[in-house]
Formats: structure tokens, sequence, C-alpha cells
């Protein structure tokens, strides 16, 4: 970690060029900046300046940092490593993605404990505002100005901040808990929808509207989520949703958790995307120990992920088609997914949360006789994606439904933090796996589908290319599986691998070690990215030398995505509000974490 | 009074006991043909391939609770289910099933048709107003306003049979047939009526006042028991009675295609009669499996824009040409 006085003898050109121009423009005495194990740009700056430096970042600079990725906090107080960072018992953390320049800085601000406010950004970014809203029910930390901070996963009967170190994790450190009548009837009037509280009218000049809630058990909500909807008629004139019913408290679990017990945490985060989960988190656990994996786990892992993206897209499709009316795709879609499933299941022995993936490789090496299943499905399934798009796509009620409604622009997708086929249907050619490729996707063939109206129609259409490119990977994963080991043979690798572990006392004691604790990894922070099924999907990692993360942060592109609904949906018919909520394409346990 | 000659109670008993157990059997029928069609295998535990489902449904729905929710309005609650079964097997009075065979004969036969598919309409009204839920009563919205406006052209399309029938009695109808169907001559007219028999039976894809992606169940969300089962099997008689009254106006009713008659007159036309009604009920069903929901607007702005023109060109065309070849 080097110091502010360290950092001014560095050579200025071989600073990173954000860091350079901020360094310029504001004075380097402004930041403080710091290492993390990805090699991010990662800059502390101090709160009364930080709007300036977001919209002098958003605006002014080349390339422009469009689209706000993430903001989270960090209980930093009872963290033991922070050398070369500022005093700080709560760091709020601003991750800003360039899409044009391909880059990313993360931007800190210390808040000391007795003044935990920050200044709001909606201004800068609209999807702003339900990050700050989590921060405040996670961490109780005030953002000023914001126009409506109420908590967003807890019930609004919380008492405390979850995320914050001395907010208890298990039921077992609190009283046992029992829901009396009267308890019901509180939680029940708490969960009551006020629409002054959201600066919602009851009624216009000519009409009184309805306040209907559409959930929290609806058949078209995709789960467990509720949105409040204003109508008028049929016409829907704002909508709030309300999420957290299906909030488990992921990120606290992290703090618990070793390193390697954390996997099978993960896969429940995105449930339709399975082993594509582990991905994001253990490449962050390995850039941190430093492993680098064989190739063959590179493309075992790609093959997975490729099944899964197939799984949950098909899972979209018919569900999409249902929620337009169209019964049967739903269940050829399904017969689909099952067959991918089948395969899941003879590779991994387990369908939808494998957790398959390990910190240096992955559990086992491919069975016997993979590639034979494989080739029958790479054979089989596109002629099945021909087949829908004559049923589906092709289908005059469907476009008429879909064309033109809960329309997008690339720019409102930035500012609604909407990443993966939400932002390439509006136009813009970006894809994690093309532009910055993890995990050997550099050495596949593949497009990137988009599409240029944003459209509900479109949102699914590109979708419906991207499974073909799956299946144009696994195809290319089938004819070139390299050969060689399945686990990285670093000593970090958890577990190690069996055959070398019980040779000697000392490969015996390794193996223990790895097993009951896990491997223990110097200080650092880090965070990786994926493409996942439904946009981006991040972990950022705060590592304070502990068998486990000191912080686990999950960046869900669902959660984001939800937040864009009733930017997409005002002033349409109550049938398409059905449409957008199912090309959002959500699911609410990536939403709820 | 027990003879096969319309009106007789032997009819009466038979027709009444045939319909209810046909539409029965439809329900099993419809998610049957829904499973091969959406590649599952449906029903098959109950009874030889599931056919008993019906009546193991029946059991269950009339020993659940009968319950009315606290809020709802009772009577009109109450009420509601109970009106489509009657209208709907009133409306069975009119059929023609084979010379001789069927239970009254009126020469209004097709206008007392309408009026109790326009009765019918205030089953799913009553029922989405009276249960005080925000989701019945856009259902019950939407159903109004459906029915109310297919309505129209179902009558309208149906007119061109009537001039060239010389006749409103169904009866009438299909003996004038004898030599020709009328779905040839009247096409347009069929193409219409098939739109409209589908929207007025709430079938899909018209199913909007229970469209379950956007309001739940619709009109019927608060139902259950054997007041839900009202609902449910009066639907399926009205869709068995769309099936029959196709043939009847556009396919020659009894009359048997190519000249395929055998045996005694009763029977030919029965079986013939049923062999049409099944093919418009294997229709209905595929239509289900197949097509999408429109939305509220786009059914709305359909119907007046396209139906409507379509059925009104249908009646002028028909009425010139009949009026040219009396000249």
């Amino acid at each position: 970690m080097s110091t502010p006085e360290e950092s001014s003898i560095e050579n200025r050109a071989e600073l990173p060029a954000v860091i350079n121009e901020l360094y310029g423009k504001f004075g380097e005495s402004s930041f403080v900046r710091q290492h993390t194990a990805e090699g991010m740009p990662t800059l502390w700056v101090g709160r009364d300046k930080l709007l300036d430096v977001l919209r002098f970042l958003r605006d002014d600079y080349t390339p422009r940092f469009e689209m706000l990725l993430d903001v989270t906090a960090i209980d930093e107080r009872i963290r033991v490593h922070r050398e070369g960072q500022p005093d700080s018992a709560f760091t709020v953390v601003y991750h800003l993605m360039s899409f044009s320049g391909n880059c990313d800085i993360r931007l800190k601000v210390a808040l000391p404990e007795n003044d935990q406010n920050i200044p709001t950004v909606i201004s800068l970014w609209p999807a702003a505002n339900w990050h700050e809203r989590e921060m405040w029910d996670m961490f109780g930390i005030n953002v000023e100005g914001h126009p409506n901070l109420s908590r967003i996963y807890c019930p609004p009967t919380w008492v405390g901040h979850p995320l914050r170190k001395e907010h208890p994790a298990r039921a077992t450190e609190m009283e046992p808990y029992a829901m009396s009548d009267e308890v019901q009837d509180r939680e029940q009037e708490a969960l009551r929808f006020s629409p002054e509280e959201w600066g919602m009218s009851r009624k216009s000049d000519t009409s009184e509207y309805m306040f209907l809630n559409f959930g929290p058990n609806h058949p078209a909500a995709h789960g467990v989520i509720r949105f409040a909807l204003q109508l008028d008629g049929e016409y829907v004139i704002d909508c709030v949703p309300d999420v957290g019913y299906h909030h488990r408290g992921a990120e606290k679990m992290g703090e618990r958790q070793s390193w390697h017990t954390y996997i099978p945490y993960t896969d429940r985060i995105d449930y339709l995307g399975g082993v594509m989960n582990n991905l994001p988190y253990v490449m962050a656990v390995e850039k941190m120990a430093g492993i680098v994996v064989p190739d063959r786990v590179q493309t075992i892992r790609v093959m997975l992920s490729e099944f899964f993206r197939i799984c949950s897209h098909l899972l979209f499709y018919g569900t999409w088609a249902v929620d337009l009316g169209q019964l049967s795709p739903l269940f050829y879609c399904f017969v689909d997914r099952e067959k991918a499933f089948n395969i899941i299941e003879s590779i991994t022995g387990g369908r939808m949360h494998p957790s398959w993936f390990r910190i240096g490789g992955v559990a086992q090496d491919l069975p016997n006789g993979w590639d034979k299943l494989i080739r029958e499905f790479v054979d089989y399934f596109p002629a099945r994606l021909d087949e829908y798009d004559k049923m589906i796509m092709a289908n005059t009620t469907i476009r008429q439904r879909t064309r033109g409604v809960g329309v997008m622009n690339t720019q409102d997708a930035f500012d609604w933090g909407m990443t993966g086929p939400a932002l390439r249907a509006t136009g813009l050619e970006w894809d994690y796996r093309k532009d910055r490729p993890y995990s050997g996707y550099e050495n596949f063939e593949f497009d990137v589908p988009i599409a240029v109206n944003g459209d509900c129609y479109d949102r699914a259409a590109v979708r419906v290319e991207e499974m073909r490119q799956s299946c144009r990977i696994i195809k290319q994963c089938l004819e070139n599986m390299p050969s060689g080991p399945y686990k990285s043979e670093h000593p970090l690798t958890t577990p190690p691998i069996k055959e070398k572990s019980k040779l000697h006392i000392e490969t015996l004691i390794d193996h223990f070690l790895s097993v009951s604790w896990g491997p223990i990894i110097d200080p650092t922070e880090v965070s990786m990215a994926i493409e996942a099924t439904k946009g981006i999907n991040m972990y950022y990692l705060v590592n304070d030398g502990g068998s486990g993360a000191y912080r686990t942060r999950i960046r869900t592109p669902s959660f984001i995505h939800i937040q864009a609904v009733p930017f997409l949906s005002r002033g349409l018919m109550l049938a398409d509000f059905t449409a957008i909520v199912a090309t959002t394409d959500f699911v609410m346990a990536d939403v709820d974490k | 009074m027990f003879s096969f000659q319309v009106g007789s109670l032997l009819n009466i008993a038979l027709i009444l006991g045939t319909v209810l157990g046909a539409a029965a059997l439809l329900i099993w029928v419809e998610r049957r043909l829904l499973g091969f069609f959406n590649d599952r295998l449906g029903p098959n535990r109950v009874g030889p391939f599931g056919i008993l489902q019906s009546v193991a449904d029946v059991i269950k729905l009339i020993t659940k609770e009968d319950w009315i929710p606290p809020f709802a309005d009772k009577l009109p609650f109450v009420v509601a289910p109970i009106i489509l079964p009657i209208v709907m097997l009133l409306s069975f009075a009119m059929i023609p099933f084979a010379p001789g065979v069927g239970i009254i004969d009126m020469n209004i036969g097709l206008l007392f048709v309408m009026a109790m598919a326009g009765l019918a309409a205030y089953s799913a009204m009553l029922g989405g107003l009276a249960s005080n839920n925000k989701f019945a009563l856009l259902g019950g919205l939407r159903a109004a306003g459906q029915m109310i406006s297919y309505e129209v052209f179902l009558g309208i399309s149906l007119l061109g049979v009537v001039i060239l029938s010389d006749s409103f009695s169904l009866r009438g109808i299909v003996e004038a047939q004898s030599d020709g169907w009328y779905v040839f001559p009247q096409f347009i007219g069929f193409m219409v009526f098939m739109v409209a028999a589908l929207a007025e039976s709430h079938r899909w894809p018209f199913d909007l006042p229970e469209g379950e992606a956007e309001i739940i169940s619709g009109f019927n969300t608060e139902y259950s028991g054997m007041k839900f089962g009202l609902f449910f099997v009066g639907e399926y008689i009205g869709m068995l009675f769309m099936a029959c009254l196709i043939p009847v106006l556009f396919f020659g009713g009894w009359h048997a295609p190519f000249g395929l008659e055998f045996g005694n007159e009763i029977i030919s036309g029965l079986f013939w009669m049923a062999a049409k009604t099944s093919v418009f009920i294997g229709f209905f069903v595929l239509v289900r499996a197949a097509l999408a929901r429109p939305r509220y607007d786009q059914l709305m702005s359909y119907g007046w824009l396209v139906m409507l023109p379509l059925s009104l060109l249908n009646l002028l065309i028909t009425g010139a040409i009949v009026l040219m070849q009396g000249s």
C-alpha cells in the first residue's frame, strides 16, 4: 500500500489515465489512491468533492463513465488491515463504468462514526435511488436529499441495520421469534400502500385512481414482488415496486462463511443461473489468491455457464409467451430445459444449484461419455429454436402486444443501470464476454446479438439469439475440450486435488486445513463481474485476512432492472405492464439477495 | 309423450342428460387434448384414460367449504354463477339435433339464442361487481365491454343466414341447407361468427375477463367451491353450445356431407351432428393451445373497426344478391 507521499513521486504517466486526469483537475491532495487485487483504479475522495468528481466523470471526462454500476457501503469498524486507507467508520463505495472506454473506476468516501451522512447522487443517475435506499436499510447511512429514504429489503418495522457488524447474523443470537395476531396485524398494517408517501395523488380532475396490489402473489409477477399500481381504468399511471419478500441476507451470510463454504450460497442468488453464479465469486477469490486455473477448468466452466444461460433464457421465453396469453410454448421450453438439465445433472449431479465450481477448479472431472450427450443437444436444439421463432416471435398478436411497448434507448439504459440483454436491445453492442473476456471466452467464436428499438419484443429477440450463440459456444467447448487437470496445482486450491492429498503427513495436514477452514489469503479487495444470464453480476469482496470475506457485496442485475419498471410502464395498459415485467426478466432471489 | 318428437319428455330428458354429461366430459377432453398439444399427458389417473376426472373434480368442488367473502355483496354474489349455466342450458332448447330431436322449435329461435347470450354477460358482470375485489372488478368490466361489443356483430353476422333461409327458426335454417351448406355463400359471416363465438364464450384467446397474467382470474377471483364450479361448467356448456350452433347455422346441421347418410335418418342425423360438433370443439381447443391473447384495446378496436364493417358488408352484399335474384 503506497502512502500519498510515495505516489506523488510515482511517475504520473504510469498512472491510469482517469486517475491522472482527476489529479490534474481536482488536485492530487483531494484523493488517496488504493491498490486492489484486480487493479481497478480506486480513489478515496472527500464527501464535499464527491458530487463534482462524479459529475466530471459522467459528463466531461473522455471516455464518459455512463453508468453507475453499483453503490454500496462497508462497515469498517472492526476491520484490522486498513493500511494506507483514510480513517473511516463506514465507507461508501461508488463503482462507475464506462462502456465507450471499456474501463471502470471505484470511488470511496469515508464517513466517521458520528456523521453518517452522504449526499444523494440521484440527480446524476436515477438508478442510485434504490442503491441508496439499500444503503440506508442495511447500514443506516443517511442519504441527504433522497426523495424517499425508506427501507427497501427489511420490513418498515425492522429495528437495526442488518449489515452493521453489531447486528446479529443468526437466529440463535436473538430472542425466539413468535408472531402473535397483534404482531401480524401490525406488520400487515405497516405494509399498506400509502400513495401520499410516494407523492401520488388519489384522484385527477376527471377520475379517481384505483390502487392495485399487483403481487406479492400474482400469477404474472414471477415471484414474490409487489407492484403497487396507480390505475386509471386499465391505464397504468404510475407504479411502485416493493421488494424484499425474498430477502435472506446473502451478503451477511458471506461474512460468516469461509471462502469455500460460501459457494453454495452464490448458486441461490440468481437461481436460474446455477453455476454461473459461482463464476464471479470463485474468479474473485482466485484473483486474490493468485490462482491461475488450467485451460480445461476454464472450458468446463464456460460450457456449464452457457448451459445455464440457455436454461434461464428458455424459462424466460416460455413464461413470456404465457404472460402474453400463449399457453403451449412454456411446455415446449420446459421440455428443452429438461434436456439441458439432464446433461447438467449427469455432469454435476445437481440440477438447478449444482455448486460445481471450486476455488481453483471444478469439483470433479467430466464423466465418461459426456460428449455424446452434449452432441445430441447441440444438434437438436437450434432446430427447436427455429420452430419457436415461427410460433412465438412471428406471431402477429405477440408482435402487436410487444412492439413499441416499454421502449428505452441506450441513454435511458445507462441512467437506469440496465445491463445484459436489456442494454443490448437498445442497440449497444457490449458484452462482458466479448469486451472483457474472462475464463477463456476470448478463445470462442460467437456473435453479440443486438436489437435497435429497445422495446419488449427486442429484449426477447436478443435473448432468443443469445441461446443460439450459447449453443455455438457449447459446440466449440465440445470440439476443443482441452485435456489436463480439473483443478489447479496452486496450494490454495480448495479442496486440493484428492489424489495428491494423502501421500505424506504434510499433504494430509494441508488437506485437513484446506477442508476445515479453507484458504487464508492476504488482505486485499477485489471485484469480479461476468455477463450473467440477466446482466452484469459482480462480486466485490473485502478480505481482511480471515478465513472468509469481511464484506461480500453482490451486484445483481435483477435488483437494478426492477427499478426501471415504472419508467417503462407509465401511461401504458395493464396488459403491457405484464409484458414489461416479463421482459425485464428478473428472478426474485436475484433481486432480494 | 314419450315418443321421439320435438318437445317430448323423452327428448328433453335425453338432451338435458347428454348436454350435462357432454359438458363434464368436455372438461376432460379439453384438458387431455391441451395436454397432447402441449407435449404432456394431461389428467390420466381417474378411471380409464382419466375419463372420470370431472367426477373427481365435482366431488371435490361440492365438498369444499361454501365460502362467501365477508366483504362481498351477498345476493348478487350467489346469483351470478347460477345465471350462466341456466341461460346456456335454455339456449340448448333451441338446437335441432336431428329430425324430430330437439326440445322446442320456435319461429324466433335465433333471436332467443341471441337474447340468452346477452343475458350470459350478467353472470360475469354481477360476479365481478359483487365480489368487491379490484381484480374481479376489472374482470367484470372487461367482460361487460367485450360481450356487449362482440354481441353486436355476432348478431349481424348471422343475418346473412337468416336472409338466405328466410327463417329465424334454427330447425328451418337446417332444413333450408338440405341442398347446400351456408358456409360457402356466407363465408365472411362464418368467419366473423367464429371469432365472435370465441369472444362470446370468453374462450382463449379472448379470455380477457379472466386473463390470468393480468388480473389473476378476473371476475371469478373470489369464487370457490361449487360456485366457481358453476362458472366453470357454464363456460363449458357455452362452448358446447357454440360448437353445436356453428354446424346448425353454417354446416347443414344433421345433413350428411357427400350423401353419406346411413340407416335411420335420426341416427344418421345425430351422428353427423355429433361429428361436426366434435370438430369444432377440437378447433376451440386447438385455438386455445396456439394463439396469444390480444390487449383489451386491441380487442375492442379489432371488433369495432374490422369485424363490424365486415359483418355489415356481408349483410349488404347478401341482401343485394337475394334481392336481385328475387326480382
